[in-house]
């Protein structure tokens, strides 16, 4: 055990070099173009004024009742912001909870038919009847045409979430830390965020920055936002740096376990711009409650901005500049940024180890 | 088939067979499977009590968003308490609850209680098969037990959640803890894999004469299959355990991904165990409800073979759905279909049993004392959590569902007013019968009225909360939550007054209750323990019983 320890603590320090987050006390990072982990004031001055701020480095876009987070006394899904969501969303609540109930009810009901009409009182006399063929084909049969018509949608629906995301997708790359989110932009120039959950005001020394509502709710606002353009695919990958961990936000019907080791990989398109939450959903250790999400949707242009105010690029930036140059000098981002696509592309396959990806990913930003 | 009468058995002729031995011998070294079975049966009870506080810390702290009282009782455990520990205990606690209630209450009352009383009187037996290996079973859960609630004050407590995931369970949680709790688990699983030998072998070999497989008791039927699964899911639990420790402690590293291991592997290995383990816990139920339901409508049981191979059909496809725990770990997509399709198609036979146990009612001439009442209670509350479990089979919805209250809404539906509900169905129907008392009527229907308000209270709510997006294993929450996580709070009060109810109608019956006749449920009961007196002896059927083959099917 020792010796395990031992290297697992070298191997821990090796990974906290190789990635630059390291939330509770933010490092500047000479390689990355942009600290980002530092609080807004402290970083280096952007040239781009970062869209989502404002002058004095409050989020501007507030949380919206009832959309991305859930309401108080709420019973049902929260509101479904991806296609997939409300394909989703349909299948539960027009299809699921419909039949799912009338099933209850139908069991309550001959509960209740037997225990009125059968109570000794009303039939002293017992039949004896312990067989009968055609209803126990009946129920054995009309159970297996139900659940036929359930796993018809239910299929479509898998293989609708499956769908791979398109070349031109954004990457975004949720990395899960005991007990903090970490996000890069692989296809951006390399962004690198680090969210942390905003403590409330009695809870930090003065002078600290705490959460207040225009942040979001308890719990559920992070000093940092992930910033994402609508109606552009996202190609979400999740890893973790220690345990596992659960990227989750339930307004885009996505949980995807980041595992240790692994790359996970799935897509959605956010069809509405607003702010949405999600908790960490895999038991991770003592603050395993203490480590949100929070996604900022916002327009595509907005989105390139916000990239450029950390210092960042688009890809069609990229591209273009790519093929002004000399084939050579493009060469490496875009071979890059395939190389960093086929890792993702085959997430069950993939046994790629983090700490190696993490350094994939480095060499690309210093590049 | 199923209503063997039997009449011939005289307890006069070997009144002699009652010769107890004294009271040291025969607690603590018995190998008499009644008194191995009320040593379970007490020992399930003690268990519950600790599962159940424990489950009522965690709903208080839960009461009210924030914190409001996990440093205080880490405070009172371990002295001085940091902000990280107290929430750490809070994992201690759900780890507890989940383990103790699995491992220590629902398997040891199910199997260990009623199935050691009543698997060898129903089909006519003396004894077990193995007479001393059913008192090594008992004793291993002894120091099993103590190793595990010994945990939290050795080191910090093993925080890792009832299914002890790997990295977090490896290099996640240093101390002894989780190896205390890992080796109360190996103990447990020894346990379990000794019993479940010695009633297969007790029940394939020590049937009375004309006792044939279709004639037994669809218990015997249920006990049978449950030791069949625990037989070939148990090893792999202990595997997996096993290499937990091994990576904890001797550097190897099977689930080490920066040593080339795998993470997922231990879910694979933990769920393939972990899967059929929720069919263990609720098959013995199935069979006690069936036989609840038979003797209080006065009718033999509908359906006898489809319900006795509706439970063979569960245990062996509830062997090949493991990885719908898994949905969100990253699997393939034709996985996740193949896993989604097989995990539905356990709806077909759990339905089957469902109806043929109405069946079994209409037409009868039912009276609904209380281990009925309990058994209706039971049939309503695991179709409810059935029906949520058709929901989250479905792969795609589990990128919602996973990890929310949703499902520990689901399988407290089928646990906690399941196998719970079954439970308490069988305690009533078998008290007369073990305890030679009758328990006080008013008191058990009280206790199951005011209990099923409480559970459903507690539980209802907690879909609600799942559907909202509450994400398990939380000791605080965004203020969103509150409401419903109050209403829950208060349903697990209701819940334990009506416990109170409980102990208080055992303790009288046993002090005071009135005499039991041999059969006090009149002519419904049909199997063989009602043939004998309440109590039975010290040694029954010393002349074995024959079974008469009454040719009416």
């Amino acid at each position: 055990m020792r010796m395990l320890g031992l290297t697992s603590i070298l191997l821990a320090a090796g990974m906290a070099f190789a990635t630059p987050a390291s939330a509770q006390e933010p490092v500047a990072n000479t390689a990355a173009p942009v600290a980002n982990s530092a609080a807004p004031a402290a970083a280096a001055t952007p040239a781009v004024a970062d869209p989502t701020l404002d002058a004095s480095g409050k989020p501007l876009t507030k949380a919206a009742p009832g959309i991305g987070q859930p309401v108080a006394e709420g019973i049902a899904l929260q509101p479904q912001v991806t296609k997939i969501g409300e394909e989703a969303h349909d299948f539960h609540n027009h299809i699921l909870v419909p039949l799912i109930t009338v099933i209850s009810i139908f069991v309550l009901i001959l509960l209740l038919w037997v225990i009125f009409r059968y109570r000794r009182a009303a039939n002293p006399t017992p039949s004896k009847t312990a067989h009968n063929t055609v209803i126990e084909i009946v129920w054995t049969l009309v159970p297996v045409l139900i659940l036929i018509a359930i796993a018809v949608p239910s299929i479509r629906l898998l293989a609708a979430q499956f769908k791979p995301a398109p070349k031109d997708a954004i990457t975004l790359k949720a990395i899960g830390n005991q007990w903090f989110w970490s996000y890069e932009y692989p296809d951006n120039g390399g962004i690198q965020l680090t969210a942390n959950m905003l403590k409330e005001q009695g809870q930090v020394p003065a002078g600290q920055r705490y959460r207040t509502d225009a942040d979001g709710p308890r719990l559920l606002a992070t000093d940092q936002r992930v910033v994402l353009p609508v109606g552009v695919p996202i190609r979400l990958v999740t890893t973790a740096q220690d345990v596992i961990h659960s990227w989750a936000v339930p307004a885009f019907w996505i949980k995807l376990d980041a595992v240790p080791g692994k790359l996970n990989e799935t897509s959605f398109i956010i069809e509405k711009p607003g702010l949405y939450f999600g908790q960490c959903s895999e038991l991770c250790g003592a603050r395993h409650a203490y480590m949100p999400i929070a996604v900022e949707a916002v327009s595509p242009a907005e989105f390139a901005q916000w990239v450029k105010s950390k210092g960042g690029t688009m890809p069609a930036e990229v591209a273009a500049a790519a093929a002004a140059e000399a084939a050579q000098n493009a060469a490496a981002p875009a071979a890059a940024n395939a190389a960093e696509t086929n890792a993702a592309a085959e997430p069950a396959a993939t046994n790629e180890t983090a700490p190696a990806a993490s350094a994939a990913a480095g060499n690309t930003t210093g590049n | 088939m199923t209503d063997i009468a039997l009449h011939a058995h005289d307890d006069h002729a070997h009144h002699d067979a009652d010769h107890k031995p004294g009271f040291f011998a025969r607690w603590f070294m018995s190998t008499n499977h009644k008194d191995i079975g009320t040593l379970y049966l007490i020992f399930a009870i003690v268990a519950g009590i600790i599962g159940g506080s424990i489950s009522g810390l965690m709903r208080a702290e839960l009461m009210q968003p924030g914190i409001q009282y996990l440093p205080t009782w880490l405070g009172m455990l371990h002295g001085e308490a940091k902000f990280d520990d107290a929430m750490h205990f809070w994992n201690v606690l759900i780890t507890a609850h989940g383990l103790i209630m699995v491992f220590f209450m629902v398997m040891p009352a199910m199997i260990g209680g009623f199935g050691n009383w009543f698997v060898p009187i129903m089909i006519g037996a003396p004894d077990m098969a193995f007479p001393r290996m059913n008192n090594i079973s008992f004793w291993l859960l002894i120091p099993a037990f103590l190793l595990l609630l010994a945990s939290p004050f050795v080191g910090i407590g093993a925080g890792t959640g009832w299914t002890v995931y790997a990295p977090l369970s490896t290099y996640g949680e240093p101390g002894p803890s989780v190896d205390m709790a890992i080796l109360s688990l190996h103990l447990a699983g020894a346990s379990s894999i000794l019993g479940a030998i010695n009633f297969i072998t007790t029940i394939f070999n020590m049937r009375a004469p004309g006792m044939t497989l279709h004639k037994m008791p669809l218990f015997v039927w249920s006990v049978l299959i449950t030791a069949f699964l625990l037989l070939l899911a148990l090893p792999v639990l202990a595997a997996a355990i096993t290499m937990l420790l091994t990576d904890r402690n001797f550097g190897t590293a099977f689930y080490d991904p920066q040593y080339g291991g795998d993470p997922i592997l231990y879910q694979h290995l933990f769920w393939f165990f972990g899967h059929p383990e929720v069919y263990i816990m609720i098959l013995p139920g199935f069979g006690i409800v069936s036989q609840i339901i038979a003797t209080f409508s006065r009718k033999p049981v509908f359906g006898y073979l489809g319900m006795a191979y509706a439970m063979v059909a569960i245990g062996l496809v509830g062997f090949v759905v493991w990885a719908h725990h898994m949905f969100t770990t990253g699997m393939s997509v034709t996985v996740k279909m193949y896993f989604t399709a097989a995990t539905m198609v356990i709806a077909v036979p759990t339905g089957v049993k469902i109806f043929s146990w109405i069946a079994t009612m209409w037409g009868g001439s039912i009276s609904f004392k209380t281990p009925m009442v309990w058994s209706i209670g039971f049939i309503f509350m695991f179709t409810v959590g059935g029906v949520t479990g058709v929901v989250l089979a479905n792969g795609g919805v589990d990128d919602y569902m996973q990890d929310t209250y949703y499902v520990v809404a689901h399988f407290h539906y089928v646990l906690s007013l399941g196998a719970v509900f079954s439970l308490f169905a069988g305690f009533y129907y078998w008290f007369p019968k073990m305890s030679g008392r009758m328990y006080n009527e008013l008191l058990g229907q009280l206790h199951f009225w005011i209990f099923f308000i409480g559970v459903n209270v507690m539980f209802f709510p907690m879909h609600f909360l799942g559907l909202q997006g509450m994400p398990r294993r939380y000791p605080d929450y965004p203020d969103a939550y509150a409401h419903w996580n109050y209403v829950a709070t208060i349903g697990y009060m209701i819940m334990a007054a009506s416990m109170i109810l409980f102990f208080v109608n055992v303790i009288l019956s046993l002090l005071a209750g009135r005499k039991a006749e041999g059969n006090p449920w009149g002519e419904g009961a049909t199997t063989l323990e009602w043939t004998l007196s309440s109590p039975p002896p010290f040694h029954q059927f010393e002349t074995l019983p024959v079974i008469e083959d009454h040719g009416h099917h």
